[in-house]
């Protein structure tokens, strides 16, 4: 294979957030030395594997291995990632890394944080297409242009990277959205296929909601997928504001 | 009483329980189709699904929906559909299933289009359609057909998302994050639910229900390169050869030809239905020679077996000559940036490389099963009595990738499964709810059932000593890859059998180190070994029997295809280890059945 040959390591010393409540034991951070393969970029996740052959107690969500089903959502040397699609040579420090929960929600054990809030806050927009009309026999029609509109959000997979990394969302957690579920609030007002656009602004017109983001943007330079909630988000403050107008 | 470390065993009195109309164990695509279904009838339904509902394994399926929705062509034709969907199974797909599979398919997708699924679109603003491998039109007759409805090519993605949003809707209870164990099976055969745990607590439970839907998936994990994502175990498959029930044609895996290289990641076939193409080390566009028609659009079994003759011929590339090239930059940008963003992505990160500029490594992987537990058109399970009759399992239902309703008999079509998720996970759930308004009377449960179910979680939580389940799910992995891979022999298989039972010997003896209540991946991993076994076991038994090459399953001993004798399904039971066959179905109701021919593409 023509893999990318990072570094020579060998040993990866990995830091990794360790908890269990019903241990007693507060968190801690515990140390380990791993070897890798060499020559080869494994992925975090991979190396989360192998650490969890010398320590089967080591706690982490995975499933797809490529990025689509987010459930490995961690925060990696400070930046939130998903460890599968995150190669060693993009996170190491030196020859260390560090890895902990997604932060800002509640721990369940080691990097297995609780989504619930973030679930919550997903279903509050009424995450599916709202259409009181007669359904056609066959499909409803949408145009190549109204369909691209829906490039950009419809991709979200849920791995919670940019609700925990926003500032916003760890203050009001229940009252501020949240990048994650302003995405998919603006993918079912942009579907020209949903009649509820009005109903869904009117629920977003507080001042918690949607206004309680300002604009920070880590949600966008976090997002493995390359997505853009902030654009999003300003899309639906634009058409709030233009409504009250 | 959560699970600990204090290794009590558990029993009938020391569980919950939970009572539902229907409970449907797994939260990919036809789970969540059948639960939707139950759920907007108004039946208390719970899916138990031991991911969060979007992290199953349908979100990976790239390419589409295979089905005759006639946008591409409004002459499409459900019959020319069914007709390479059997001709695809090399004749042992049940054309009863196929049949209804193709015809209820446009209904099903249309509903999902108006769910909200976002498909991509024609210019006429109808359902996108792209060509995938062999696809017909007029019964092979017509070249070439675009069958496979997409959204880009994230169609799994796009379509469990819209599914867990109807249900979400419609009201469905979600145990998310909660792992079945086993079924519960009263005194007359019949399956009254499933002892389950939920993770994030350890907490035991009978799961009652009148109607069971296994929708566990795949088992891809039974191999050591494979598309299939880690949670990919065999569970459902796990639990119904324990529960005494059989499998059908549990030899047939397909391996899909373009997994990327060192990784197994897949890129969609969908990348040659757009117009790419395999070349080898001398830069050939090999295909042409193998299947001279089809091309690179030949059927998956059949690519990938000429891909591993290429390399096995010593005209592979790269460095080792062990894998060969899918070229794509022909396309230009702004066809491979439209139609196929997500491989671009995934090339780059898992091969480190641009598709636009440069070929991707490809080399066949395990992909999907064939196989799985038989059922009828309207999933209802099926066991078969000694004098070889079909009975139904009451209370027991399977759908998608973990069942055999068998539409795809010896190889899948491209597209096809996103279908079979879609058709029958409906049908099970239309069946339920009719026999649930008619009235379910299933007898109790008795404590000695309940506890027959709670046999291998106390012997995984009671273990003191024994063998350690990373290293034996690492020998069962290699055993499978080596010795039931995309080539098979005598002399290998029943080395890989004595090699399986040995195995089997230290799955019975595991060792949980761990065994704390909390969120225990390790005791999640530990059943799951047991359940990886019950697949690998029941794979290499079937195809040392099946002595002839069909469809995926390719001999080197035994060559030709063997209608005489193998034109039936395989039969395992665990008990027995032993393999009987079934009567593949020719009855189709409303066309003539297509009777088998010599197959080429």
């Amino acid at each position: 294979m023509d893999a990318i040959v990072s570094k020579s390591i060998s040993s990866i010393n990995l830091s990794i957030y360790r908890y269990d409540p019903d241990s007693g034991k507060k968190p801690y951070m515990q140390d380990l030395s791993i070897d890798i393969p060499e020559g080869q970029d494994i992925m975090v996740l991979d190396l989360l594997n192998i650490a969890k052959e010398q320590d089967p107690s080591i706690s982490f969500r995975r499933s797809c291995g490529e990025g689509v089903c987010g459930s490995d959502g961690m925060n990696i040397n400070g930046k939130n990632g998903l460890g599968c699609i995150t190669p060693l040579s993009e996170a190491l420090k030196g020859n260390k890394i560090v890895l902990r929960p997604l932060p800002g929600l509640p721990v369940i054990k080691d990097l297995i944080v609780d989504m619930k809030q973030f679930v919550d806050q997903y279903k509050k927009i009424k995450p599916y297409l709202i259409n009181d009309e007669e359904k056609p026999e066959k499909e409803i029609k949408q145009s190549v242009e109204e369909r691209e509109k829906l490039d950009g959000l419809y991709e979200c997979i849920m791995c919670g990277c940019c609700s925990t990394a926003c500032p916003s969302f760890w203050w009001n957690p229940d009252k501020f959205l949240g990048p994650a579920a302003l995405l998919q609030a603006h993918r079912f007002i942009s579907d020209s296929r949903d009649t509820a656009t009005e109903e869904r602004l009117d629920q977003l017109e507080d001042a918690f909601s949607v206004f309680k983001c300002h604009g920070i943007m880590n949600c966008v330079s976090v997002c493995p997928k390359g997505l853009n909630p902030t654009k999003a988000i300003n899309e639906i403050k634009k058409k709030l504001v233009k409504r009250a107008l | 009483m959560a699970m600990n470390g204090k290794g009590e065993e558990l029993d009938a009195s020391k569980l919950k329980v939970l009572e539902y109309d229907g409970i449907v164990v797994g939260g990919g695509g036809s789970g969540l189709m059948s639960s939707l279904q139950l759920a907007q009838s108004g039946f208390k339904t719970a899916v138990v699904s031991k991911v969060f509902p979007t992290r199953s394994h349908t979100v990976s399926a790239q390419g589409g929906i295979t089905c005759a929705i006639q946008s591409a062509d409004p002459d499409d034709d459900w019959r020319w559909h069914m007709y390479d969907t059997v001709k695809g199974s090399d004749f042992i797909g049940d054309q009863d299933s196929i049949e209804y599979m193709c015809q209820e398919g446009p209904k099903a997708v249309f509903e999902l289009e108006h769910m909200g699924l976002p498909f991509s679109r024609t210019e006429e603003g109808k359902i996108y359609q792209r060509a995938f491998g062999g696809q017909s039109k007029d019964y092979g007759k017509g070249g070439q057909a675009e069958r496979t409805c997409a959204a880009a090519d994230r169609t799994g993605h796009a379509l469990l998302h819209t599914l867990y949003q109807a249900n979400l809707k419609a009201g469905t209870n979600f145990l998310s994050e909660w792992f079945a164990v086993d079924l519960v099976k009263n005194g007359d055969n019949q399956v009254v639910g499933v002892i389950a745990f939920e993770i994030e607590t350890g907490e035991p439970y009978f799961l009652k229900s009148k109607a069971t839907v296994l929708a566990t998936g795949g088992a891809g994990r039974i191999y050591q390169t494979t598309s299939n994502a880690m949670i990919n175990t065999g569970d459902g498959t796990g639990m119904v050869l324990r529960a005494g029930f059989p499998v059908q044609d549990m030899e047939m895996w397909q391996f899909h030809p373009t997994g990327i290289y060192g990784h197994g990641t897949l890129v969609t076939e969908g990348c040659r239905g757009e117009g790419g193409y395999l070349v080898n080390k001398d830069g050939e566009r090999f295909m042409e020679r193998y299947a001279p028609n089809y091309k690179d659009l030949a059927s998956r079994d059949v690519v990938a077996r000429s891909m591993m003759l290429e390399i096995l011929e010593g005209r592979g590339c790269g460095p080792d000559a062990d894998h060969v090239y899918l070229k794509l930059d022909h396309l230009g940008p702004e066809i491979v940036h439209k139609r196929l963003p997500g491989i671009t992505e995934l090339s780059k990160t898992f091969a480190h490389v641009d598709p636009v500029e440069h070929p991707i490594p490809v080399v066949p992987t395990c992909h999907y099963a064939m196989g799985g537990i038989p059922t009828n058109v309207h999933g209802q399970v099926l066991t078969q009595a000694t004098d070889g009759t079909d009975n139904v399992v009451h209370g027991l239902y399977a759908a998608g990738e973990a069942a055999c309703v068998s539409v795809h008999g010896g190889n899948r079509l491209g597209g096809n499964s996103l279908l079979d998720l879609i058709v029958f996970g409906r049908s099970a759930g239309l069946h339920i709810e009719n026999a649930l308004k008619e009235g379910i009377t299933l007898s109790k449960a008795s404590n000695d059932d309940i506890d027959q179910a709670l046999v291998n979680l106390n012997r995984v939580n009671i273990s003191s000593t024994g063998e350690d389940v990373a290293n034996v799910k690492s020998e069962l992995q290699k055993n499978m890859q080596l010795n039931f891979g995309v080539f098979r022999t005598g002399d290998l298989m029943e080395k890989g059998l004595v090699e399986l039972e040995n195995i089997r010997e230290k799955t019975q003896n595991i060792h949980l180190t761990d065994k704390s209540s909390r969120f225990n991946t390790a005791r999640v991993e530990a059943l799951e070994l047991l359940n990886l076994i019950e697949v690998a076991q029941a794979t290499a038994v079937c195809a040392n029997e099946r002595k002839e090459s069909r469809g995926a399953h390719a001999r080197d001993d035994f060559q030709e295809r063997d209608d005489d004798n193998w034109l039936k399904h395989s039969i395992y039971f665990a008990d027995s280890k032993e393999v009987t066959k079934r009567d593949v179905n020719f009855r189709p109701k409303t066309v003539q059945a297509f009777q088998p021919i010599v197959r080429s593409y």
